[in-house]
């Protein structure tokens, strides 16, 4: 049933009481033409862009737990097309294009809000990286603005633009097209789509090995039987490393726990996403009224989906440094999720050195805003063999042949990306 | 918040250490082959589980040590100076 | 009337003094001990606030944390705070609260049109509509009207005038909640020498008892739990944290707590922080944080006047409250008959007692008092729904498997459905929980961590059980910790309560237009979770998502349960099947000040001065930010802007002589036998052939090859030598060589130490640097003596002081230049000695801004810019200095192919032809083609040099090397800037070095 105002209105006539399933829950095939292992958003996207795309329908998604219950479920939100270096640039605009129409596309409201991200540098070198960078998404045709302190202090009244504060705020680096998108109805509505063009979406279904025979993939190993197929895509970035080892490979990665957290619910008080390099984090407000804040790492390897106290009372002090009128609000949930950091801090979406065998991961603090192109562009190399444009330069060859990616330029040190 | 056994100062509060990543790894001679440095530089088993890791205890005595961390579930198991093994394992 | 609805007596209010507080601007009073909520009902004020979703009337539902409804804006000003629940916030005198949500009135919300048009707003409703017309610009109108809705209370906008505090704590027993099992735990294991400490989120401790006389070893549980609390606060060994609420547990036993120390005044006392963040590190924790009551959902059952039975209980028991006149009652345990007890005691008529079970299920105690009291009692009844537009005025029963129902009036309705252990921190200690199918809940069962469950939150329901279970846990722990008991510990006692079996209900059928609520504060009812189900959100943490169940400010203390139930029943599946959602911190929201603590304002990071900064203020320097350290950007004089001042200084250096205060270079001592090996193998070039009294630049590459580092290495003795880095590097640097020679090498005999904070640094640069420094210095200066890149020690002369220093001749402006090192507390010293020596020669202070037109004059490449972290050496034109001769950290990555392709962009100089040199301009060849324009590089650093009257910079370019002589564009399409520029050596002035060397 197509959603919309009308089928709301009708449904609300007979107390929604025949709302179809947004998606099935079927029990394996023994064989699929493809698989896609990870049922997040970045697997359920690159299902439904096999099936659109290619024509490749006959797909099963296997997911450990329930259908973006990992990092789709957990991150800030944030999506943006702010980076420097070109193979990163236009990867990101190429999925803000698709973040534009996915409503529509997936006939699933995702809330793609335009409100803008605004990077703020306190330092006469931020500023400099900072113009070195918009400078850089301008000449690739991609919206980049710097704001003055003052024209920023007049859109942002509870930020704290004076000089007296620890690290004074000098401008910004404003996009525009930035924003923010409902996380959880990315997961529903690549699910909803997929699953009505024939993917099967197989929920608490863990792999447990990888089949490979003459350097082929053949098949699976699940907690729900066995399954056969030739086309292997790996999309369970946090776990990427594990899901790798079961076919013998090892990744230049490292996972590490990253906590956010959101405040109780207020009346709408900032109406833009908001980052600092200086105190390290990121905030935006939801459609619900809460905060959602981050910032860096807990800094030691974790797949426990939580992590410690410090790495959060520095968010949080981050966040009264560039708002002190938050002070006095709430704390009201917090979580952790698991990065995929590499050694360059940015992703791999590509074949792995196993016929059939691709995986789209490392995506560091990069994840979320990924999700449709990492989806679109790993159906693409999955289907067809090779990669696109748009990703062949994520491939897990760069690193021994030096075709770093390293937007910070912090080198093969995963936990300072 | 972790508590981290340093093998000198004894168990102290996290925010006294600075993580240093995988402690297994081997630095290559400095002749051997590219796809050992390459190796050493950027691979990693990354673990979930126990994981032997690096921490230094940069707001204490300022030594580097090992530490058996269980990724999954941040239990402390172990912790041994850089000259000596980890139960079980390689200096 | 004044508190219509007090108590003559009863209850922990102290009736002889009066508070006066506002609601909504209305005037009223209390006592103290109240809370806003206790002395709201004490005057009969019911309605408290509007819903989230459909602005539906809302009364206060509990008496604690576990508050869905009852949220106000609390205060005004810079004090201000949304979202505070009544039913926490201690009365104090002059307080004043808001309504929240509504507008414009409580009473009359025109948000209750959403409740209108509810059919339309089912759980998700968004996710379905809202996409037409297409396009962001839609959704951005829509939002915005959304966001007005949405969100509760208001955020200050004046910053936090209050102070929080951190500390950090050690025990060997954390007992977490004070009520009967918590005291009885606390008391036993105080008893057997463990160090305990008691923390309770009431401003007394008492928990369940505070107010309620059921004996305890004989005498009133309120004087056994005073008792208790005297012998606990007089042990040296125990620390009693009234206002404390544990909210987080976190690995190896840390568990945070907050004490709410001012928030029962209306301010803070002078010196006094508002709030106080715990970290304890408990040897072994005691959970005994009670139990909270669930609802039964029925059709209206949000009306105000409709709270949970063990609520009303708390109301009249503890704070002398009746919460009305005349109740009914539903039920399906008997905990509720406790509570019409009460409430029939306080004067409270009792309507009718609705119990969901049979007639052959009450024979417990309580149920046996209430029908001799000539309640009325209706078992298999339940209400099937109620009525009443701003308050309750009446509910309708019937059987619970259909039959007629009848109208009961009523201004209250009890319910109660159960009770939850609190078991969230138990679960964030990672311990597993199971299903108790007597209780109908999760009970904890087994954690990896040092933590045991007693009382209520393990499940226990009886106080004599309570008792019995919090002294076992109490002795368990104590032991566990190391302190066993020596002598025999017998637990208090209290008369055991006969008990019928509670009957799981979690829903009245009702007409499908009608709204039962599951959780109040979201709007989430029994419909929305079968909604969730029909379409397939069939996981808990899909319901919860989907439906918003338990995601707001109370966090679902009151619904989760009855939601995942409905959930378990929908799918035809067991509840334990179903399961619960992950339980994380916090326990109830916890400020955002407290969890910040000193880090505010200032204090975010320490600020680092060099020993010379007061001179810098005094003499009008500029100052700004360089990492964590302070330093002057410029000089300006009066009239002059920072250009100009930057330009004045330094045309200065390179005509008379300048000095720069360097401080903040990392300063690493290196003594030992084989120091010149380890900096070989940590930097390209070599080190072996270094003399003694010589200084040398150096570079350092990660282990992937690219520039990590340079400074400068001076040898001072056979085996003493003197590392610099850069100020940026100073902590990874030292980091790296300890690594290095603690894990790596522990063979070579090196020993490194920081020393960037014990010396202080100055450069006096410039053609006049000699003649100044040669009065001020104990050593030979001239060329031949000290000649470009000696090293050496000396005393510089301060007046009639003399000042040990370290003479470095290296030169990062190009001219004749040498380095001052003292010992920091001379620093101020020396810095007023070089001053007042170069007086006659023109002698002017620089600062950064100088320092840097200096040092991009002569192509000097700066760790940041330049060195950014993708370049190689030979990028950046270093890789001459790459020793063919010996290995080093970084050389065996830098084969890589692609780290030594002829496309590689290279360092170059930049000369602008027509205007300025854009900052962060990129390097185009064509500015006027359409995008994607090919960057074929960009600028790294600029400035205009006053010495060469032109606008320059340094770029990494292309090929850049092979590109001498052309012209290229340098383009800021962010500040609409085209110039064009000539690519050249990255040297302006000077590149054979003369100056240097004279």
């Amino acid at each position: 049933m197509r959603y919309s105002i009308f089928s709301l209105a009708r449904n609300a006539a007979t107390h929604h009481e025949n709302w179809p399933l947004a998606w099935r829950s079927p029990e394996p095939k023994p064989a699929y033409d493809a698989i896609v292992v990870g049922g997040g958003g970045h697997g359920l996207a690159t299902a439904y862009y096999l099936a659109k795309e290619h024509g490749i329908s006959n797909v099963a998604v296997l997911e450990k737990g329930w259908l973006g219950g990992g990092n789709t479920g957990r991150n800030t939100t944030i999506v943006r097309s702010n980076y420097h270096l070109d193979p990163n640039e236009h990867f990101y605009e190429f999925s803000l294009k698709l973040w534009e129409s996915l409503s529509q596309e997936l006939n699933f409201n995702v809330m793609y809000s335009a409100r803008g991200v605004l990077n703020l540098v306190h330092s006469p070198v931020d500023m400099d990286a900072a113009l070195r960078r918009g400078n850089a998404m301008r000449l690739n045709g991609i919206d980049a603005e710097f704001l003055s302190r003052d024209e920023i202090a007049a859109w942002i009244p509870a930020l704290d633009t004076s000089p007296s504060a620890r690290f004074p705020i000098l401008g910004g680096l404003l996009q525009p097209r930035g924003g923010t998108v409902r996380h959880d109805a990315v997961a529903w509505g690549y699910a909803r789509a997929a699953d009505a063009r024939g993917v099967d979406i197989i929920q608490n279904c863990e792999v447990t090995g990888i089949r490979i025979e003459n350097g082929a993939i053949a098949g699976v190993d699940t907690t729900r039987g066995s399954i056969a197929t030739r086309k292997l895509g790996i999309a369970v970035a946090g776990n990427s490393s594990r899901l790798a080892a079961m076919a013998g490979i090892r990744l230049p990665i490292e996972s590490h726990v990253l906590q956010a957290m959101v405040s109780e619910p207020i009346k709408p008080v900032l109406d833009t996403v908001v980052s600092s390099g200086a105190v390290h984090f990121y905030i935006s407000q939801s459609d619900k009224g809460e905060l959602v804040m981050g910032g860096d790492l807990d800094f030691y390897n974790s797949y426990a989906q939580r992590g410690n106290l410090p790495a959060l009372e520095h968010v949080v002090a981050g966040c009264l440094a560039l708002f002190p009128s938050f002070g006095r609000l709430r704390q009201l949930r917090s979580w952790g999720g698991i990065m995929d950091m590499t050694m360059d801090g940015s992703p791999i979406i590509a074949k792995l050195p196993v016929g059939g065998l691709t995986m789209t991961g490392g995506w560091c603090y990069g994840g979320f805003k990924a999700t449709p192109a990492s989806g679109w562009l790993h159906a693409y190399t999955m289907a067809r063999g090779e990669p696109h444009p748009l990703n062949a330069a994520f491939t897990l060859e760069r690193f021994a042949e030096g075709r770093m990616i390293d937007e910070k330029g912090a080198g093969p040190k995963p936990g300072a990306h | 918040m972790l508590l981290i056994p340093c093998p000198w100062c004894g168990a102290r509060n996290q925010i006294e250490f600075t993580y240093g990543g995988d402690a297994t790894l081997k630095r290559p001679p400095p002749d051997a082959p590219q796809e050992a440095w390459y190796e050493f530089v950027y691979l990693r088993d990354n673990p979930c589980g126990p994981h032997d890791e690096l921490w230094l205890h940069s707001a204490g005595c300022r030594r580097w040590f090992k530490v058996r961390r269980d990724t999954r579930t941040h239990d402390i198991l172990a912790s041994a100076r850089p000259d000596q093994a980890l139960p079980g394992g390689p200096t | 009337m004044r508190q219509s609805h007090r108590l003559a007596a009863g209850g922990v209010v102290d009736r002889s003094r009066t508070l006066g507080f506002s609601f909504d601007g209305a005037a009223y009073e209390g006592h103290p001990g109240d809370t806003l909520a206790s002395a709201l009902l004490a005057n009969g004020v019911h309605l408290i606030g509007r819903s989230f979703k459909y602005h539906r009337p809302r009364g206060i539902v509990t008496a604690g944390a576990d508050e869905p409804n009852a949220l106000v804006q609390l205060a005004r000003g810079a004090r201000t705070e949304p979202n505070t629940r009544a039913t926490q916030q201690e009365l104090y005198e002059g307080l004043s609260a808001e309504s929240q949500n509504r507008w414009p009135s409580l009473s009359f919300d025109l948000g209750a049109l959403n409740d209108v048009f509810s059919p339309l707003f089912p759980a998700g409703f968004y996710y379905k509509t809202f996409m037409w017309p297409p396009g962001p610009r839609w959704w951005l109108k829509y939002e915005h009207l959304i966001r007005r809705a949405a969100g509760l209370g208001r955020a200050p906008r004046e910053p936090d005038p209050d102070y929080y505090q951190h500390r950090f704590a050690h025990c060997d027993v954390l007992v977490i909640g004070g009520g009967p099992a918590g005291l009885a735990a606390a008391q036993v294991a105080a008893r057997c020498g463990a160090r305990v400490m008691l923390c309770d989120e009431n401003a007394a401790f008492g928990g369940s008892l505070r107010g309620d006389a059921t004996p305890i070893d004989g005498a009133p549980g309120t004087s056994w739990v005073d008792a208790r609390i005297g012998e606990l606060g007089a042990n040296g060994d125990v620390t009693l944290l009234p206002r404390t609420t544990a909210f987080g547990y976190y690995d190896q036993n840390l568990i945070g707590l907050v004490e709410r120390v001012a928030d029962h005044l209306p301010e803070p006392p002078p010196f006094t922080p508002r709030q106080r963040l715990w970290h304890v590190r408990a040897g072994v924790v005691v959970l005994a944080s009670g139990a909270l009551e669930r609802g039964i959902a029925y059709a209206g059952n949000d009306l105000p006047g409709t709270m949970l039975a063990g609520a009303a209980r708390v109301y009249v028991t503890r704070y002398g409250v009746k919460p009305g006149t005349r109740a009914v009652i539903f039920a399906n345990n008997d905990s509720a008959y406790d509570a019409a007890m009460r409430l029939h005691e306080a004067g409270i008529a009792i309507a009718a007692i609705a119990d969901a079970r049979p007639e052959a299920a009450l024979s417990g105690e309580y149920p046996q008092r209430a029908r001799a009291a000539g309640m009325p009692i209706l078992p298999g009844g339940a209400i099937v729904a109620a009525h009443g537009r701003l308050r309750v005025a009446g509910v309708d029963l019937a059987p619970l498997g259909g039959g007629a129902a009848r109208r009961v009036d009523c201004d209250l309705v009890c319910v109660s459905g159960g009770w939850n252990p609190a078991v969230h921190l138990y679960s964030q200690s990672r311990g597993k929980l199971r299903y108790d199918d007597a209780l109908a809940t999760f009970v904890p069962d087994a954690s990896p961590q040092a933590i045991v469950a007693a009382g209520a939150a393990n499940g226990k329901s009886d106080l004599s059980a309570v008792l019995t279970d919090g002294h076992a846990a109490g002795l368990a722990a104590a032991a566990r910790a190391g302190f066993a008991a020596r002598t025999a510990q017998s637990a208090p006692v209290a008369a055991v309560v006969s008990t019928g079996a509670l009957q799981a209900l979690w829903s009245v059928p009702s007409r499908r237009s009608a709204k039962c609520f599951v959780d109040w504060q979201n709007d989430v009812t029994v419909a929305d979770i079968a909604l969730a189900a029909r379409e397939g959100y069939r996981s808990v943490e899909h319901l919860k998502r989907y439906t918003t169940l338990g995601m707001g400010t109370d966090q679902g203390k009151t619904a989760n349960i009855v939601g995942l139930a409905l959930l378990a029943a929908e799918l035809g599946v067991s509840i334990p099947q179903v399961g619960t959602t992950t339980f994380r911190p916090p326990y109830t929201p916890v400020t955002m000040g407290t969890l910040a603590g000193h880090e505010v304002g200032a204090n975010l990071e320490p600020t680092r001065y060099s020993a010379m900064h007061d001179w810098h203020v005094e003499h009008g320097a500029r100052m700004l930010n360089a990492g964590l350290w302070k330093r002057p950007h410029s000089y300006p004089r009066p009239g002059e802007s920072e250009d100009d001042a930057a330009n004045r200084e330094a045309k200065n250096v390179r005509s008379n002589v300048g000095v720069v205060d360097v401080s903040t270079l990392g300063k690493i001592e290196l003594q030992g036998r084989d120091v010149a090996e380890f900096l070989n193998r940590v930097y390209i070039n070599r080190w072996d052939t270094l003399a003694v009294g010589r200084c040398r630049y150096g570079v350092m590459l990660r282990d992937d090859g690219m520039v990590f580092d340079d400074g400068t290495t001076s040898r001072f003795a056979e085996s003493h030598y003197v590392m610099t880095t850069t100020t940026l590097n100073a902590v990874n640097v030292m980091q790296h060589l300890e690594y290095l020679l603690q894990v790596e090498w522990p063979e070579l005999q090196v020993f490194a130490t920081s020393v960037t904070e014990q010396w202080a640094a100055a450069a006096l640069s410039g053609p006049m640097a000699r003649e100044v420094l040669a009065g001020l210095v104990s050593i030979d200066v001239s060329n031949a003596a000290f000649p470009f890149l000696a090293v050496g020690e000396c005393e510089l002369i301060a007046g009639a002081a003399r000042i040990p220093a370290r003479l470095f001749r290296m030169s990062y402006s190009g001219e004749l230049a040498y380095e001052i090192h003292v010992p920091v507390t001379h620093g101020r010293a020396m810095w007023e000695a070089v001053i007042a020596a170069g007086a006659p020669f023109g002698i002017m202070p620089y600062g950064t801004e100088a320092m840097s037109t200096l040092r991009i004059e002569k192509g000097h490449v700066v760790v940041g810019p330049e060195a950014d972290g993708r370049t190689t050496a030979d990028d950046l034109g270093l890789g001459k200095l790459v020793s063919p001769a010996k290995a080093c950290i970084g050389k065996p990555l830098l084969a890589r192919p692609a780290l030594t392709a002829p496309e590689r962009w290279q360092l170059v100089g930049l000369t602008a032809i027509d205007g300025t040199i854009p900052r962060g301009g990129k390097l185009v060849a064509d500015p006027e083609q359409a995008a994607p324009i090919p960057m074929q590089g960009h600028v790294s650093s600029w400035c205009w040099s006053p010495n060469l009257g032109a606008s320059i910079g340094l770029a990494l370019l292309a090929r850049g090397r092979a590109r001498h002589g052309e012209t290229l564009w340098a383009v800021s399409p962010l500040a609409d800037a085209r110039v064009k520029v000539r690519v050249g050596p990255p040297c302006f002035i000077d590149p054979e070095g003369e100056r240097l060397r004279v």
